[in-house]
């Protein structure tokens, strides 16, 4: 497999961007947590941002951020990655059809309710013809977007990707997650949403990008070596995933510097990760960010973010970790998440 | 300016999501489309259904829609003529 380089990174989260360089980080009084505004204005024509709800919003001005990072007006491919897509349109849409009791329907909100609107509004904005594909493939949703991008670039048919994962909150669908259990009940956030023993976790809304190249540059964060994506495996199984997965690489457990884990403080579910805590990377320094940024479809894309930053700048901001072995020299980077014990990702990041 | 002039500007910046734009910011005869306020085809057919939502007017014939929508004032006639509700 060739190298792919991260060449272009920009997210939105529930925390300012800069939390990776102050290790200030917020926290909230609610289990649903809405993105940090941006200024939307400076980098989307009005005209075109009065139809664009928060998902398409942050997917444009992170691709717009990751491409001129990486000095790319168009890419070879736009590859997104998201498990509810744009929701808050859908929901609108459907809104409108109970109370005009499927009269007439008013047609902005139904345009904009596909999943691939983020895709579609990133190519209408760049005047981009190519390759435009939408994974929605619930929490592997940004795994399944990834795994078709180092595709592409290593069957040598695009040499530039632009890829991402976005999701956002909406009041009733949103509201269905707290009906399922899937939202705790408890407002806590911070590293106290991790010690707790309660089911659900803290929704939130996010987008991460990344312009991955076949050419290294002189800036480039890291390199993607490897995604794998299983669907269900039982409690006891991440150990055994993780080592063929490094196996399959080449790797020992050991050259991996630090492991990014998706702990969400579900107690019905956390037990993914304690497992292979306690065992394989008992020596390694171990990251999390969903006590942060909370949980989404599509959050593990933050995780790439986090982990192309830590490389980049070999070092593990205070707010993120998660025990107390220190590293050195951070050449290669794990991110494993799960959301409800499906969708087992990994994304395997080194040095470039 | 009538009371059904402020309502319908009030309408169409609520319903086509004029953000930043207040209802002494368009002017009565100003064009909506092209030049003017800068409306495009989606936003027509939005229009279409505000004038079947709020005022029981159903546009029979697509190509009376130039005219109707040409600025504030001419949708204010042709609402206070044809209006059902």
């Amino acid at each position: 497999m060739n190298k792919v380089f991260i060449n272009g990174i920009s997210a939105i989260s529930a925390q300012d961007e800069d939390i990776f360089d102050t290790g200030n980080f917020q926290e909230f009084s609610s289990s649903i947590v809405k993105a940090k505004d941006q200024d939307y204005k400076a980098v989307i024509k009005p005209m075109m941002l009065r139809r664009m709800s928060q998902a398409v919003k942050m997917g444009l001005y992170c691709s717009k951020k990751a491409l001129t990072e990486a000095g790319i007006i168009q890419p070879g491919a736009i590859i997104i990655g998201t498990g509810q897509g744009c929701i808050q349109d859908t929901e609108k849409f459907m809104q409108s059809m109970i109370e005009s009791e499927e009269g007439l329907l008013a047609p902005t909100s139904f345009i904009q309710s596909t999943h691939n609107t983020v895709g579609g509004q990133i190519a209408l904005e760049l005047n981009c013809n190519s390759y435009n594909m939408t994974y929605t493939q619930n929490s592997g949703s940004f795994e399944s977007a990834l795994l078709d991008s180092l595709m592409l670039i290593n069957t040598g048919e695009e040499t530039t990707v632009l890829v991402g994962g976005v999701d956002e909150t909406s009041p009733a669908f949103t509201g269905f997650q707290v009906l399922d259990g899937q939202i705790c009940k408890e407002q806590i956030s911070g590293p106290d949403l991790l010690k707790k023993d309660t089911p659900g976790t803290m929704i939130s809304e996010s987008a991460s990008f990344f312009v991955l190249d076949a050419k290294k540059q002189e800036k480039s964060y890291a390199c993607v070596r490897d995604v794998c994506l299983k669907n269900r495996i039982q409690k006891q199984e991440p150990e055994q995933l993780i080592l063929e997965f490094l196996k399959s690489n080449e790797l020992d457990i050991s050259e991996i510097d630090a492991v990014i884990l998706g702990n969400n403080g579900d107690c019905r579910y956390d037990g993914y990760y304690s497992g292979i805590q306690e065992a394989i990377f008992s020596k390694t320094a171990q990251l999390a960010y969903k006590h942060l940024v909370g949980d989404n479809h599509s959050i593990s894309a933050y995780a790439m973010w986090l982990g192309a930053r830590i490389i980049a700048e070999n070092r593990i901001p205070e707010a993120f970790q998660i025990n107390h072995v220190t590293c050195d020299k951070i050449d290669k980077v794990l991110i494993y998440n799960q959301y409800l014990g499906k969708n087992h990702g990994l994304i395997l990041l080194e040095k470039p | 300016m009538n009371d059904l002039h402020t309502e319908l500007k009030k309408s169409i910046i609520d319903q086509l999501n004029l953000e930043d734009m207040d209802v002494s910011d368009i002017e009565n005869d100003e064009p909506l489309f092209g030049d003017g306020l800068g409306l495009d085809s989606i936003d027509a057919l939005e229009l279409i259904v505000l004038l079947e939502k709020d005022y029981g007017i159903k546009l029979e014939d697509p190509n009376q829609g130039k005219e109707i929508f040409n600025s504030i004032n001419s949708m204010v006639d042709f609402i206070e003529k044809n209006r059902t509700k």
